[in-house]
């Protein structure tokens, strides 16, 4: 059974399908595009979560289903768990109105 | 040519189930509905809390709503009960629905109590009960309406239940079926996605318009909605943001031209795919979708949400293996076969697809067969103004 999953070629993410342990090595094919990942798990990553593919700048979108989910709020490097830490939303922020 | 066996209605439309709608036009008496209900096998009550001290386009909203509940193909039968002095036009929705079906209203305050009026209700619902008959016709999809609903989401839902839900919707919108999608909060960060979908630019604009007015709204509270939007379950779960969650979510509603936008609660006029201005809570979309005529609703969940609605199957779909293990008295499709390999997307889409049409002649869902919400208090109809 694979131990993350890739929903679209273009995402710098991909979603643990599988708890992932520090110090985890995780490869992947992208069968599409003949693709190899190698990754080497910098943090553990509860079922569900999400692992940065590549490294990815502070203010970086962070793509899943090809699409910007937010965007970073560090430098989030491969292999680093990707949630709520270090990604921020764009939508629906009524905090940051001004007035 | 797929086919489903339901109960031709004399309107022409096809239930899929029979029961009597017991109706209070406003929420002060849902303790009256409730009781009535109860004391008859075959009724159900659908209680709320709206229909009064509300804005006109409430009160307009509300009324659509139990106008819409009432005309859903899988209801025989529908009693109003009203107190008297509220905003919703009780004689104005028994009107328009016994042009329909058969339709009585009972008040209150001129039956003088709820004893009297209990009593009389009761004499009501058993004789629309006694009524109903169960002779079955095979019918074609382009009378069957579905819901669509994800609740409790998880990173699974966008990667497994919601892509096979998409699929089976695809395949239903190939057999002539309707299906009407909502949660407007959950398109918030995709609306472009779906609004290239729509068949005309004045339905994407729809779209788009729908999304920008909720957004303004979540915003108007002067606080990040996340936290709202996701909920806190959903992060726990792994979705960081509420595009991450909308994308995830409207895998759903499958690959199709969008035919329209819907008012919340308000029927479609013709078949296809369509999208109905709802929140995202179970509670208001639940029944937003059964105004809408929907006879089943497909409910997506990742850690586990156990709702039903008192008129319609509600069958549930899982991708999270966890969920199905744990949950199993109340989750009807295990799809975590897509994730561990066992199953491809397609595949467990068309699994659905015939459980649908299963459900739709007359399988019972879990939510059914645990009453789970037969009892009409879990419910709301979605209002955007104050209540004053």
């Amino acid at each position: 059974m694979q131990k993350v999953l890739i929903i679209d070629e273009e995402d710098n993410v991909a979603v643990a399908v599988q708890p992932l342990k520090k110090g985890d090595e995780v490869n992947i094919n992208l069968k599409s595009r003949g693709k190899v990942y190698k990754l080497k798990v910098y943090e553990s990553i509860p079922f569900g979560h999400k692992i940065a593919l590549k490294e990815i700048k502070k203010g970086e979108r962070v793509i899943k289903y090809g699409q910007a989910i937010g965007k970073a709020t560090k430098n989030i490097d491969k292999g680093e768990h990707v949630h709520t830490h270090n990604v921020e939303s764009t939508k629906g922020r009524g905090d940051l109105q001004i007035g | 040519m797929y086919k489903y066996s339901g109960y031709l209605r004399k309107d022409g439309s096809i239930g899929i189930r029979n029961y009597v709608a017991v109706i209070p036009t406003v929420g002060c008496v849902n303790e009256v509905a409730s009781r009535i209900a109860t004391q008859v096998d075959g009724a159900v009550p659908i209680l709320h809390h709206q229909g009064c001290c509300q804005l006109k386009p409430d009160v307009d909203t509300v009324t659509r709503v139990l106008e819409g509940i009432g005309k859903n193909p899988n209801v025989v039968g529908v009693l109003l009960v009203s107190l008297g002095c509220e905003a919703v036009d009780t004689k104005e929705i028994e009107k328009h629905l016994k042009m329909l079906k058969p339709t009585y209203s009972i008040c209150l305050q001129k039956l003088g109590g709820i004893t009297k009026t209990v009593e009389r209700g009761i004499n009501i619902v058993q004789s629309l009960v006694s009524n109903i008959t169960n002779t079955t016709k095979e019918v074609n999809l382009n009378s069957l309406v579905v819901g669509l609903k994800c609740g409790a989401s998880d990173a699974t839902s966008g990667i497994a239940s919601n892509p096979a839900v998409g699929v089976a919707v695809d395949k239903l919108i190939e057999n002539g079926a309707t299906v009407i999608f909502g949660e407007t909060t959950e398109v918030l960060g995709a609306e472009e996605v779906l609004a290239k979908r729509a068949v005309t630019a004045e339905i994407a604009s729809g779209i788009l318009k729908k999304i920008e007015e909720m957004e303004h709204r979540a915003k108007s509270m002067g606080v990040d909605m996340r936290g709202s939007q996701p909920t806190p379950g959903n992060i726990r779960g792994g979705l960081t943001t509420i595009e991450e969650k909308s994308l995830g979510a409207i895998i759903k509603s499958g690959t199709k031209p969008i035919n329209g936008v819907l008012e919340y609660g308000e029927q479609p006029s013709d078949c296809g795919l369509y999208f109905m201005d709802t929140p995202g809570r179970e509670i208001e979309v639940l029944t937003g979708l059964a105004s809408g005529g929907c006879q089943l609703i497909l409910f997506t969940t990742g850690v586990g949400a156990p709702q039903g609605f008192p008129l319609c199957p509600v069958i549930k779909i899982s991708g999270n293996k966890n969920t199905c293990l744990n949950l199993k008295e109340h989750i009807d499709i295990d799809v975590s076969t897509i994730i561990s390999g066992e199953e491809t997307i397609i595949q467990a889409g068309e699994r659905i697809f015939r459980e649908i049409l299963e459900v739709a002649s007359g399988k019972k869902v879990k939510a059914e067969l645990l009453g789970y919400d037969k009892n009409g208090i879990n419910i709301d109809i979605y209002t955007k103004g104050p209540v004053i």
